[in-house]
């Protein structure tokens, strides 16, 4: 855990008169999973976004790989998933692959082996030629998850990667998250899903771009005092409502 | 690298969706052809005159292979054209004749009117003639009457000299005699002198035509701009409407999470689509001049050039205008707005003609340039040196459009 992949600090954002991000910092070092949680239209993909460089901050660093983002090629060492299926329903799903392989660069003996592996871990080896329109909910998320990992970055960001992926699949996908952790990469996940959160190395909560509370799942619990991230969660959500109150 | 990445991707998705690709390279052909039929018998027009009391010599010269006469027993021409839908009425007062026209067909309108002064100046001529017929009938006995009159004097003189030469000869004065016989042979010469009556010229006209044939036809005339036209037409709209698929859909912000630059993309489209637009361009233009044996008098690539450059016009147009919308049906609201307009500029209408306002709208319309340039080459065999200017016009369109929209990806990625 020689280096930090990703270094954010004191990043704010405004879309009109919404403040979107409110002062975040964010540290995530190799090998870690590191957690986002919050409500929809808490500033998560915002976050996600200004870290990935699409998105330019109006104060505050972001810093991937010890370079100021935005920077297009540093973009090359970032595994990213978005939230919704980005994917060329029209291609099969290993030209899907192959596009996107090319487009980071991904030599070309390299790249058969990488759709074969990035395939193979979400599940989708067999159907592989076949048309991404035929494809369920469940099986474009795999494959956009397949995507990230087809250059075989250090740094994966993923926006909620296991949403409409069945509970066995889930578990599948965690358990490979780990094994690539131990390799040394990072991941940042955003997720609905508390016992998702539970299984993150460390958690950051948001609310309204605020970052209410973060640190280790069994650190939060703790912190709050209850039995689950998702109380942690509501309690600290209260507690911010009930300072906007007083303000 | 990453440009032909995207190139391919354009192609393998074109390539499958078979109805569009039928839309941009079948379509053409089948308006095409629509037009040939339609714009190809264009002189078969017949107006119909209802006539009324008019001296049967006038309307004899009147009743052309355009106009067709009915003859009627009323005098009140609005109620006539309503009730019989004629296109004319004829009327006569003495000397006067009086028509009214229908006027809701303007080209009927313009064929009575023709058939009506040819038939007069005809009419005019007719009684010219024979005027002239009479004088020289009136000419010709005076004539032959001098004639009679002529002939009677050198017979006199002939029958005198003769006389003179055989008293000349009797005495045999022969130097007097041979005088005496060159005077006979000079009267009788005077007259056998030719009487060569005056025949009229008859004109007879040989058209020579500097562009096409004399069986050019609208067609003819306007296929090069309507050749630009389609392609213009079909690569704005498949090339916007893929765009905005690629942002609606999220794809594009999700090739912008890539190193990607934003000018490869464009270029990526440009190429992709571009390839496209040539196959649909050789397909129409080989399509027209092989089956519609359309006389194209320049050259055959430069009508490729200019409609690869105006596709190019539209497909970065295309891709501009997708950006100011948020679905198929937001883009096909521009086609009204951004290329109908086009084609009343691409030659259809003499654009010398037009109001100034109207002239300065036609030199910001891309094909204004491009149909202008495909007609020179066309019909009248321009070279690159004339069409130049055009091309130059609609690559620096291609320019900045380009530009723009490579400033408008900043919208997705600030990089």
């Amino acid at each position: 855990m020689a280096t930090d992949y990703v270094i954010a600090k004191q990043v704010s954002k405004h879309f009109g008169h919404q403040q979107v991000l409110n002062q975040i910092d964010l540290t995530l070092p190799a090998g870690m999973i590191y957690g986002l949680i919050g409500p929809s239209g808490a500033g998560k993909t915002t976050l996600i976004k200004s870290i990935l460089g699409m998105e330019v901050v109006d104060s505050g660093t972001v810093k991937v790989m010890d370079t100021v983002m935005p920077n297009r090629a540093v973009m090359a060492q970032v595994g990213y998933m978005a939230q919704s299926d980005a994917l060329y329903e029209t291609l099969t799903a290993r030209e899907n692959l192959t596009l996107f392989g090319q487009l980071l660069s991904v030599p070309k003996i390299k790249l058969a082996q990488m759709i074969d592996y990035a395939a193979g871990l979400v599940d989708l080896t067999s159907q592989l030629d076949k048309r991404v329109s035929g494809y369920s909910g469940g099986m474009k998320r795999r494959l956009s998850l397949a995507i990230a990992l087809i250059q075989d970055p250090q740094l994966l960001i993923l926006d909620e990667p296991t949403v409409g992926i069945d509970p066995e699949l889930r578990q599948q996908i965690w358990t490979e998250l780990n094994k690539l952790k131990d390799t040394g990469k990072s991941m940042l996940v955003t997720t609905h899903v508390m016992d998702e959160a539970e299984r993150c190395d460390y958690l950051m909560l948001i609310r309204h771009g605020i970052a209410l509370a973060e640190g280790t799942p069994a650190a939060l619990k703790q912190q709050y005092a209850v039995d689950t991230i998702e109380q942690v969660f509501m309690k600290a959500g209260r507690m911010q409502d009930a300072n906007d109150g007083n303000s | 690298m990453r440009t032909m990445a995207i190139v391919k991707r354009v192609f393998k998705q074109m390539l499958r969706d078979k109805r569009t690709l039928a839309l941009m390279f079948l379509a053409p052909l089948l308006i095409m052809t629509l037009m040939y039929f339609l714009f190809q018998n264009n002189t078969t027009q017949v107006a119909s005159l209802g006539v009324h009391h008019v001296d049967q010599s006038v309307v004899n010269v009147i009743d052309t292979k355009n106009v067709t006469i009915h003859h009627y027993d009323s005098s009140q021409a609005r109620k006539m054209i309503k009730q019989h839908d004629l296109d004319g009425y004829l009327t006569q007062k003495n000397g006067q004749l009086t028509i009214t026209y229908s006027n809701s067909d303007p080209t009927s309108t313009s064929l009575i009117k023709a058939s009506l002064q040819s038939g007069l100046v005809k009419l005019k001529m007719k009684t010219l003639v024979t005027v002239t017929k009479k004088q020289r009938a009136a000419l010709e006995s005076q004539q032959a009457a001098l004639k009679k009159l002529t002939a009677a004097q050198t017979q006199a003189t002939v029958t005198k000299l003769k006389t003179a030469i055989a008293q000349a000869q009797a005495r045999g004065d022969q130097a007097t005699a041979e005088k005496l016989q060159k005077q006979l042979k000079q009267a009788t010469a005077t007259t056998s002198s030719s009487t060569q009556s005056a025949k009229a010229t008859s004109y007879t006209t040989k058209s020579h035509y500097i562009y096409g044939s004399s069986d050019s036809t609208f067609f003819e005339n306007f296929s090069p701009a309507f050749l630009g036209f389609f392609v213009f037409f079909f690569v704005f709209l498949i090339s916007g409407v893929s765009l905005l698929n690629e942002r609606t859909t999220g794809t594009l912000s999700r090739l912008l999470a890539t190193p990607i630059r934003r000018s490869e993309i464009i270029m990526g489209y440009l190429i992709g689509y571009g390839g496209f637009a040539i196959v649909q361009t050789v397909l129409t233009v080989v399509f027209t001049i092989v089956v519609f044996k359309i006389h194209l008098v320049g050259s055959i690539w430069l009508v490729f050039l200019t409609n690869l450059l105006l596709a190019l016009v539209a497909l970065t147009l295309g891709i501009f205008i997708s950006t100011f919308t948020n679905s198929e049906f937001q883009m096909i609201q521009f086609i009204p707005l951004i290329v109908v307009p086009q084609i009343f500029f691409a030659g259809l209408v003499p654009v010398d003609g037009m109001a100034s306002w109207l002239q300065a709208i036609a030199h910001i319309m891309p094909l204004y340039y491009g149909a202008n340039a495909l007609t020179a080459v066309v019909t009248k065999g321009a070279g690159l040196g004339d069409i130049g200017v055009n091309l130059l016009i609609l690559v620096g369109f291609m320019v900045v459009l380009t530009m723009l929209n490579i400033v408008g990806m900043k919208r997705y990625r600030k990089v």
